[in-house]
This record gives structure tokens, C-alpha cells and sequence, in this order.
């Protein structure tokens, strides 16, 4: 089921004007503060009227300013995670969780595989079990927005939106909620809509990759392509890297992990992914030194063979170069300066170098199994 | 009950009856308002405002006399009443609707508060789950602001209760009928060795007092422990 959006909105020195369709699967609305994002979730969610734009949830319109439909935000079904959780202070954990469930409907349309969503499961996959009598002034930041989670999900809804969901947390209560939005996205039939402005967060969820700037769409598209274009950077070039996606090989005993990406291996620090499974790694821009002849002698264990795509050249010392390897697309960011003295340019052949402990803990996430 | 005479005991039994309606009729009416000047915006609500706030303004004594020509029985609203039944003016009910109508801005004070206290983002997430507005109010709205009412009521009960100038301009001061605690003390003052009745009068207004300021306190302060999720 689609979520297809296309909005208008003039806030006077602001004007949004966006239009995407979000396949199944983790749909990333990327971009720095500012770019429209929250107001664009905000609309879809019924919280926010536009002045025009039609959206629609695969037959289901929920918005169409020509034709004079405005569903108001309870009746779309639409769970909504807030960045800071919104959790009802005077009822427990319990309450919270089922208070969307008097409204939810009996009998689910769609999405049917998963029908409505069933309480014990819902409080199991998310560790709830233990805080379900505790008021959520007694809880941490990461168990209020895994309360706040499967407060969305338990109302039945047909879409999931999450506003920058994890940004009031630290970095180690990030890594406790990122797994069951991967969980949900690989688990459940329910679309997800996400909102981000980081990127180590998009490269783990994102099928699809909504890039914003200023209120406007830049690119849309599969995760990987967005972010290995090295055109498209929502979230400025210091934040730049491509994700690939590789299966588990094996663990090694000297720590590391050992991947196969298209055929090349790629050694990780060791994490926790069992051998066969699809993992997605994200290989930051600035961490990836270019080599036009083989290099030898190096101390960094990860050489991919590829060909120069495209190189852009901005108005700093720096540029970003994007390389077609066997294991997807690269992105390193180098000066200006060697790009020139290599001689790089498009159809070149070249090889990207990656130090192996450069790729931190959080840039590692499972991947959907699904085709 | 020796300690009081009857015209006493009828003093303070009627105060008491026409505090508790002029609280418990005007507490929705109260909360509504409260709620429109909290969150909507809709044109003559400064107006709205000023006219909530007049009781609290004006001399009570142009309060009653206005309730007196509006209510009155040749009053353009006192006379449509009268043919449905109801009658204000030198009646209890008169003094009931004067106590209400001069504690309405406090109670209103009191609850506008407590809502704008409130994050209509928690709200907003109601709407989300599914909840139509006025189940989000019943379910979220009203026990945040549970804490705001009980004051706003306890505070207007209390006002209700000393109520003098819009009462005896309003119904008069006839004993057994419209003859609250306060026009009582009144009258007692001006006859000749009524001072012990007005003393007894006193010491039970003080103590009325006290108690539902003490109340009002007790119970939102507990309440707000509820609420904010200790």
C-alpha cells in the first residue's frame, strides 16, 4: 500500500511545495531543521491543514483539497510517534497502550497479515512487560518512546509516523530504540514514515530516502541511491555516506567480522548479527580514502575495486566522488586538490580504502530479508 | 442544635444551600468557558472576557441591581422565566443565581489556569490514537485539569458564601427566605443585642471558610500528585 503526498503550503517566507509516493517499508523524510519535514508529517497526520495538496493512503483519500476532503486527524488511522513521546502523564504504561484501542477498529481492513495488532505481542517486542503498572513521569527517555511506540502501533493504524523519534535521546538510548524500528519495518506490514535529520539514522530504517531542502523535494528514491548520489546531500557533506548491504559471513576471533558484499569481503569490527544475516552498513564519505593503483602495504583491511561515477565539485576545498564497486555505491569525500592531481574523472578506475574501526557500532544495522 | 436559634440555623442552612447550587450550576458553564478563552479564538472573545471579569469590577451592589432589572420579575429575561415556573427575584434561587454570578470570574480564573496548563500537544496525540475531540477532553483534558476545577469550585463555594452586596440588592434580606449568612450578620448588627447571634454567625463563616480553602488545597494537591505521574 502506498502513501502518495502532494502538498502546498505558503507560511509567508516559507512555502512548502512537496510531492512523494512512500512505498512499504521505512520511508525517510530527510533534511536539515527547516526543510519542511515535521510540517509535511504533521499534514499527513490531520495535526496541520494545507492550503493544497491531495493525500491518500492506497485507495483511502485522506486529503484532497480540490475535491474538499479533509478527514480530521482521528479518523485517519494513523499512528504517530512524537519526538518527545507525548505519553499521558495521569494514566499508567497499561493505559497509554490501550488507549488507542477503544477507537481502533474490530475488524482491520489492511494491512491483513498482521490484522490488529495483539497486546501481549506488542508489549513483548517491545520489553514492556515489566513497566506496564508504571506512570511515565517513573520511566527513562528510551522506555517513554518505546511506550510511545506501541501506543501507535496497538491503535491499529494503516500508516506509522515517527517525528525524529530518538533526538531527545542519548546516544546509547538510540541504539536501544533503533532495533524495533527495524523489528517493525521487517516484521510488520505497516508503512512507516519517518522524519530525520540523521544520517546514520536513515542509512539503518530507510527503504526509501525522501530528500528535502527548503520545502522541496530534491530526490526520492531507494536508500542506497539516494545516499550514494554524491548530488544529494540533505544533511550537508560532512554528514555524507552510502549504505551498503552485505550478509554476515563470519566472526573472526581476532574480533572482527567478516561480510560479503557483492563478492568482496568486508571486515567490521565484530557485532552481534548472526552468520547468513543481511546486515546494512553505513561507510561515511570522509572515511574513505581513494587509490588509483592497488594499493599495498596498508594498514586499513577494506579495498573495493571500482570505477569513478560522478564527482562533485563544491565551492570548498572538497569534493565528493561516488565509485560504482561490486558492493554498491561509495562515497568519499577528498580535497579538491587530489581529485585533481589523480586525474579522477568519471569512468576512471579506482579503489576505495576503508578503515575497518572507522565504521562505529551505530553505522551497522540489520537488514530487511525481504527482496 | 441549642447553640443556634432558628433564625440563625436558617441563616447559615440557606447560605449553605445557595453556595452549593450557585457552585455546582455554574461549574459546567465555568469549565466551558474557561476552555473557550484557554484554547479557541473566535471574534467578541475579548469581550466574552470582560464580561466574565465584570462581577469581580463592578460594586456588587450594581451587579445585583443589574441582575435585578434583567431577572426581576418584570425583567425582560425575569418575566419568560416566570412563565416556565421559574422565579429569581426575592426568592432563594435569586440569591443562588447573585452568589453564582459574583464567584463565576474566580471560578473561571481558576480553571482557565489549570487548562492552559495543559500541552495541547497530549491532545493532539489523543487525535491521533483515534480519539474524537470530545472523547480526547473526558479522557485527557479533564483529569489534567481536575486539580484547577476543584479549586475554581471550592473557591467560588467560598465566595458564594460571602456574598452580600448583589444578594440584598438582588432578593433582599427576608429571614427564611433570602437571608444568607452575610445580610444575616448584617441584620443582627442593627438590633439592639443581636451582636452574640452576629458573633456565632462570624466564628461559623470562619470556619466555613477555612475548611473549603483547606479542602481545596488537600485534594489538588493530591490530585496533581496523581496526575503528574508519581
Amino acid at each position: 500500500m502506498n502513501l502518495t503526498v502532494r502538498l502546498a503550503h505558503d507560511f509567508g517566507g516559507f512555502a512548502l511545495d512537496a510531492a512523494f509516493d512512500a512505498p512499504p517499508g521505512v520511508t525517510v523524510l530527510f533534511g536539515r531543521s527547516g526543510s519542511g519535514k515535521t510540517t509535511i508529517i504533521n499534514a499527513v497526520a490531520g495535526l496541520l491543514k494545507p492550503q493544497g495538496g491531495r493525500i491518500s493512503i492506497g485507495e483511502r483519500v485522506l486529503l484532497d483539497t480540490e475535491r474538499g476532503v479533509c478527514l480530521p486527524a482521528h479518523k485517519r488511522r494513523i499512528g504517530y510517534v512524537f519526538q518527545e513521546g507525548r505519553l499521558f502523564p495521569h494514566m499508567s504504561v497499561s493505559q497509554n497502550l490501550r488507549y488507542g484501542r477503544w477507537f481502533a477498529p474490530k475488524h482491520r481492513v489492511a494491512p491483513k497479515p498482521t490484522g490488529r495488532p495483539d497486546f501481549d505481542q506488542v508489549v513483548d517486542m517491545l520489553g514492556l512487560s515489566h513497566l506496564l503498572t508504571r506512570r511515565p513521569g517513573m520511566l527513562s527517555g528510551g522506555e517513554k518512546q518505546r511506550v510511545a511506540i506501541g501506543r501507535a502501533l496497538l491503535a491499529g493504524p494503516g500508516l506509522l509516523l515517527a517525528d525524529e523519534p530518538l533526538s531527545s535521546l542519548d546516544e546509547a538510548r538510540k541504539a536501544e530504540i533503533l532495533p524495533y524500528f527495524e523489528r517493525l519495518r521487517d516484521e510488520t506490514e505497516i508503512p512507516i514514515l519517518y522524519v530525520s535529520h540523521t544520517a546514520a539514522e536513515v542509512a539503518r530504517l530507510a527503504t526509501t530516502v525522501i530528500a528535502l531542502s527548503d520545502g522541496k523535494v530534491v530526490r526520492q528514491g531507494p536508500a542506497a541511491d539516494v545516499l550514494g548520489d554524491p548530488m544529494v546531500t540533505p544533511a550537508g557533506v560532512r554528514a555524507a555516506g552510502a549504505v551498503l548491504t552485505a550478509t554476515v559471513k563470519r566472526h573472526h576471533e581476532d574480533g572482527l567480522t567478516e561480510l560479503d558484499a557483492g563478492g568482496i569481503p568486508l571486515f567490521l569490527p565484530r557485532n552481534a548479527h548472526p552468520p547468513g544475516r543481511r546486515i546494512r552498513i553505513r561507510i561515511a564519505a570522509q572515511d574513505v580514502l581513494l587509490s588509483r593503483g592497488e594499493p599495498d602495504g596498508l594498514s586499513a583491511l577494506n579495498i573495493l575495486p571500482g570505477t569513478v561515477e560522478t564527482i562533485r565539485f563544491g565551492d570548498g576545498p572538497g569534493t565528493i566522488v561516488s565509485l560504482r564497486t561490486p558492493a554498491g555505491a561509495i562515497l568519499a569525500r577528498i580535497t579538491r586538490r587530489s581529485a585533481e592531481a589523480m586525474g579522477l574523472a568519471p569512468g576512471l578506475a579506482c579503489h576505495a580504502v576503508i578503515k575497518t574501526v572507522a565504521i562505529a557500532p551505530e553505522d551497522v544495522g540489520g537488514a530487511s530479508n525481504r527482496p | 442544635m441549642d447553640w443556634l436559634s432558628p433564625e440563625e440555623w436558617s441563616a447559615v442552612a440557606l447560605s449553605l444551600r445557595v453556595s452549593v447550587w450557585a457552585t455546582v450550576c455554574s461549574l459546567p458553564l465555568g469549565i466551558l468557558t474557561a476552555y473557550a478563552l484557554a484554547r479557541w479564538s473566535f471574534p467578541g472573545k475579548q469581550a466574552l472576557n470582560v464580561l466574565v471579569h465584570l462581577p469581580l469590577v463592578l460594586p456588587p451592589v450594581v451587579t445585583g441591581y443589574l441582575l435585578l432589572i434583567t431577572f426581576g420579575t418584570r425583567g425582560p429575561v425575569g418575566s419568560l422565566l416566570e412563565e416556565i415556573g421559574i422565579v429569581f427575584a426575592f426568592r432563594w434561587t435569586g440569591a443562588a443565581l447573585a452568589a453564582g454570578v459574583m464567584a463565576f470570574p474566580l471560578m473561571v480564573r481558576a480553571i482557565r489556569l489549570s487548562i492552559e496548563a495543559v500541552d495541547p500537544k497530549l491532545e493532539q496525540a489523543g487525535a491521533t490514537l483515534g480519539a474524537p475531540a470530545p472523547w480526547v477532553f473526558v479522557t485527557i483534558t479533564l483529569p489534567l485539569i481536575l486539580p484547577g476545577v476543584i479549586a475554581g469550585a471550592l473557591l467560588a463555594f467560598a465566595k458564594a458564601m460571602g456574598e452580600f452586596g448583589a444578594t440584598i440588592t438582588f432578593v433582599s434580606n427576608i429571614p427564611g427566605q433570602t437571608q444568607t449568612i452575610p445580610t444575616a450578620i448584617y441584620a443582627f448588627l442593627q438590633v439592639p443585642g443581636g451582636g452574640s447571634s452576629a458573633v456565632t454567625l462570624v466564628i461559623i463563616s470562619i470556619i466555613v471558610a477555612t475548611g473549603a480553602l483547606f479542602l481545596s488545597e488537600t485534594v489538588s494537591r493530591r490530585i496533581a500528585r496523581r496526575v503528574a505521574g508519581a
